[in-house]
């Protein structure tokens, strides 16, 4: 009992306690576990599904942050870095390419691993997935704040990390799915690769499906102006 | 065409948009490819801005409006030397000279077809340019004769310039002088038919100096393995990569020479392969400042539209005293005007027979900050004049090139009240404030413009201010930052002694300890505390350990 009355007189204690009374000890541990995760990737991916330390709860929540971070560097990130034409600007577009490639990948990673005895489930890449996107927001606010106060001739530390933030996520990804599936590292690197060859057929029968069902109810349409027009 | 670029949104977000909804089609742009005013600018985006006139046409002078006996026919240069105005009247060879006038613009002089005391053929062949030099020394390129006079004020000759014994040049070459100039130690720099290694240079003397400024010929990698493997009739009909030649060239008040390429190849200039306009130093170096958002190379919209299409093709260029050149587009029959960093001014103009338009414009140059056009086609001298917009515009760039920033702002601020999208007044806004100590508010006009190069400048001494301001925030700031983490042992260290303390656990007084007793006695009872704590640490990691491995 004495260590929870000390542990809440910081903020850090009395934030972690006022979310589990609110959504339950085992989100903030999961929440706490993605921390793990980037740092310790092997042995945290493992344990994220094995061990079920992570939860839909958390991964979508990593997820949220991702979108809203990437949304709020539009507007916050200074121009130095990133100059936005905003009358292009579509926000719903712009939420979509992010969530329909990373669907993609979920989606196309899942089909060709459950037929070479990859060990995941779909429900388990999709988490792995979300929790190797941690870095990405975690380095990306503080970098859009870095963002304001340097000028152009100290743009190459804004560079390099904003590079790091996407390639320790590349890595965390690259970890995940070896460890979700139970794969060796070659057998790893080659369904990622198939994953993305997936990714490119699903494009590709999707934009087929679009193009089938625009003619088709152009068809209808047409059919229905005939009829109007005679009528 | 755009320059090499930093990561913008607006190609990301399309690149982006059709790759993860493939389904969509991105809409064309074809906004950027029309416009309905005469003027316009290219903006940061690369979006047309239409803008009003900077220049309005004040005249155009025919044949007849001149009161000439013959009519003008394929006129190929004009040259404005002091108040005078040359205009070599290839077809009749004959050139004209014309003097200034505020009423009307420009009215004739004289005329003349010949010299006097040349050792051979006082009649001139074709002549299609000429250079004045500051004694008033008259040098025409008289190209039926294959020769460059050098004549007097009165027209008597001088010298002349001839083909130079070069082993650069075949034996055969037939001396086609095309366009000249001189400087102000009279060396002539002309520009020859078939020659294409770069300007020809003479001294004074009239002895050959060499070549200077040839224009690089693109090359290709691929086309380069491509040839390694082809045959020799394949490589034969192949096009030839030679380098373009320049179509005109024009000496600055500073005696460097501006040098036009009618560029056709639209994929060496989006590759930045080739240059449109250089600026060419005594050796020959391109040393035009580029810094413009897009290449200072006319239209950056190549399609086909109303006819014409491919890149701009400059058949001639102009420098003014302030730092502003103007090209001549002789494909769309446009004026592009680029300040001293390479910004654009304005653009306007087109093909067409009404006034302000041309056919086959020829030749540029200006009359103080007027500017007057050869048309070859129409036979016609074109007169602009610069309107009231056109003079904020070049008042607000004098004044601040004169330190007035005041001054400066003030005219920008006009230019900004007529036209909000204008981007070089806000540059220009920016720029003044800069100078004017006044870092805040010309971040702000610098980043509407997206100028990150002038923006940092701004920031930097921004900063500086602001932390010479907030100097003891600063300093607590970065104090705290530091003490904070060190901080966190010591404390856990006081409570420790706090726990232990004599306070709370003083040892029992019937004891009677003597002082070295009781110090010893606190030691024991905070070891004691330090293991427990130990322990308490060692079994919660157990309970944790054993909780992850189930």
């Amino acid at each position: 009992m004495a260590q929870t009355s000390v542990k809440e007189k910081n903020i850090v204690g009395s934030v972690a306690g006022w979310f589990k009374k609110t959504f339950g000890p085992k989100y903030w541990d999961s929440m706490k576990f993605s921390l793990y995760c980037i740092t310790h990737p092997l042995d945290g991916f493992w344990d994220l599904t094995h061990e079920k330390r992570g939860t839909y709860a958390a991964a979508n929540t990593i997820l949220f942050l991702t979108v809203l971070v990437r949304i709020l560097s539009l507007k916050y990130t200074s121009f130095i870095f990133m100059q936005v034409y905003w009358e292009d600007i579509n926000i719903f577009l712009y939420i979509a390419s992010i969530l329909f490639p990373l669907a993609l990948f979920v989606v196309g990673n899942w089909a060709t691993t459950t037929l070479f005895d990859g060990k995941g489930r779909l429900g388990q890449v999709y988490i792995g997935t979300c929790y190797a996107l941690t870095p990405y927001p975690l380095m990306q606010v503080p970098l859009m704040i870095i963002s304001n106060v340097i000028t152009v001739n100290e743009r190459q530390f804004y560079s390099v990390l904003a590079v790091l933030s996407l390639v320790w996520c590349g890595l965390l990804i690259i970890a995940a799915m070896g460890q979700i599936h139970e794969f060796s590292g070659a057998k790893n690197i080659l369904f990622l690769v198939f994953s993305l060859f997936a990714m490119l057929v699903m494009v590709f029968i999707l934009m087929l499906f679009f193009s089938m069902i625009t003619q088709g109810i152009g068809y209808f349409y047409s059919l229905y102006r005939e009829f109007m027009f005679r009528a | 065409m755009k320059k090499p670029v930093t990561f913008t949104i607006k190609r990301i977000g399309a690149l982006m948009a059709a790759a993860a909804l493939g389904i969509m089609s991105v809409p064309m742009q074809a906004h950027a490819m029309e416009h309905r005013s005469y003027t316009y600018i290219y903006d940061y985006w690369g979006d047309v801005q239409d803008t009003p006139d900077l220049y309005e046409v004040f005249n155009v002078f025919t044949s007849a409006e001149l009161g000439l006996d013959t009519r003008m026919n394929n006129p190929n240069g004009i040259t404005v030397a002091g108040d005078k105005v040359y205009i070599c009247d290839t077809g009749n060879n004959r050139i004209i000279v014309l003097g200034t006038d505020d009423q009307v613009g420009l009215v004739l002089l004289d005329e003349f077809d010949s010299i006097k005391g040349a050792p051979d053929n006082n009649q001139l062949s074709g002549p299609t340019d000429l250079a004045v030099s500051e004694d008033g020394n008259i040098f025409i390129a008289d190209k039926g004769n294959n020769r460059i006079l050098k004549v007097d004020p009165e027209l008597h000759y001088l010298m002349e310039f001839t083909l130079p014994i070069d082993s650069a040049l075949p034996a055969d070459t037939i001396f086609l002088p095309n366009k000249v100039v001189v400087d102000t130690a009279e060396r002539v720099y002309c520009i020859c038919d078939g020659v294409n290694k770069g300007l020809l240079k003479y001294e004074a003397d009239g002895t050959f100096a060499g070549f200077i400024g040839a224009t690089k010929a693109p090359y290709d990698l691929l086309d380069y393995i491509w040839k390694k493997f082809a045959t020799q009739e394949q490589i034969d009909r192949m096009p030839v990569d030679v380098p373009t030649e320049y179509s005109n060239i024009y000496m600055d008040y500073e005696g460097f020479i501006y040098a036009s390429v009618p560029v056709a190849d639209a994929q060496a200039l989006d590759d930045l392969k080739v240059d449109s306009v250089r600026r060419l130093n005594l050796l020959g170096n391109n040393i035009l400042v580029n810094n413009g958002n897009w290449l200072n190379c006319g239209d950056i919209y190549w399609g086909s539209a109303g006819g014409y299409s491919g890149p701009s093709m400059f058949s001639d260029v102009t420098a003014m005293e302030n730092d502003i050149y103007v090209c001549l587009d002789r494909n769309r029959g446009r004026l592009f005007g680029y300040d001293d960093q390479g910004r654009m001014v304005f653009g306007f103009g087109g093909n067409g027979n009404i006034d302000g338009y041309f056919r086959r414009p020829i030749g540029i140059d200006h009359i103080g900050y007027d500017l007057v056009v050869l048309d070859s086609a129409d036979c016609s001298i074109t007169y602009f004049v610069l309107s009231d917009f056109g003079k904020c515009i070049y008042g607000a760039i004098d004044e601040f090139d004169a330190g007035h920033y005041e001054e400066s702002a003030a005219l920008w601020q006009k230019v900004l009240d007529i036209d909000g999208n204008y981007d070089l007044a806000y540059i220009g806004m920016g720029r003044a404030c800069l100078r004017q100590e006044n870092y805040r508010e010309a971040m702000n006009y610098f980043e509407l413009k997206y100028d990150d190069d002038n923006w940092s400048k701004a920031f930097k001494e921004y900063r500086k201010e602001w932390v010479q301001s907030h100097l003891f925030l600063t300093v607590f700031v970065l104090l705290l930052i530091f003490l904070i983490p060190l901080s966190i042992e010591k404390v856990r260290n006081m409570r420790v002694e706090v726990a232990t303390s004599d306070v709370f656990r003083f040892p029992d007084p019937e004891d009677n300890m003597t002082r070295a007793e009781i110090r010893e006695y606190h030691k024991k009872q905070r070891q004691e505390y330090r293991e427990r704590e130990k322990a308490k640490k060692e079994a919660r990691k157990l309970a944790k350990l054993s909780s992850n491995s189930r």
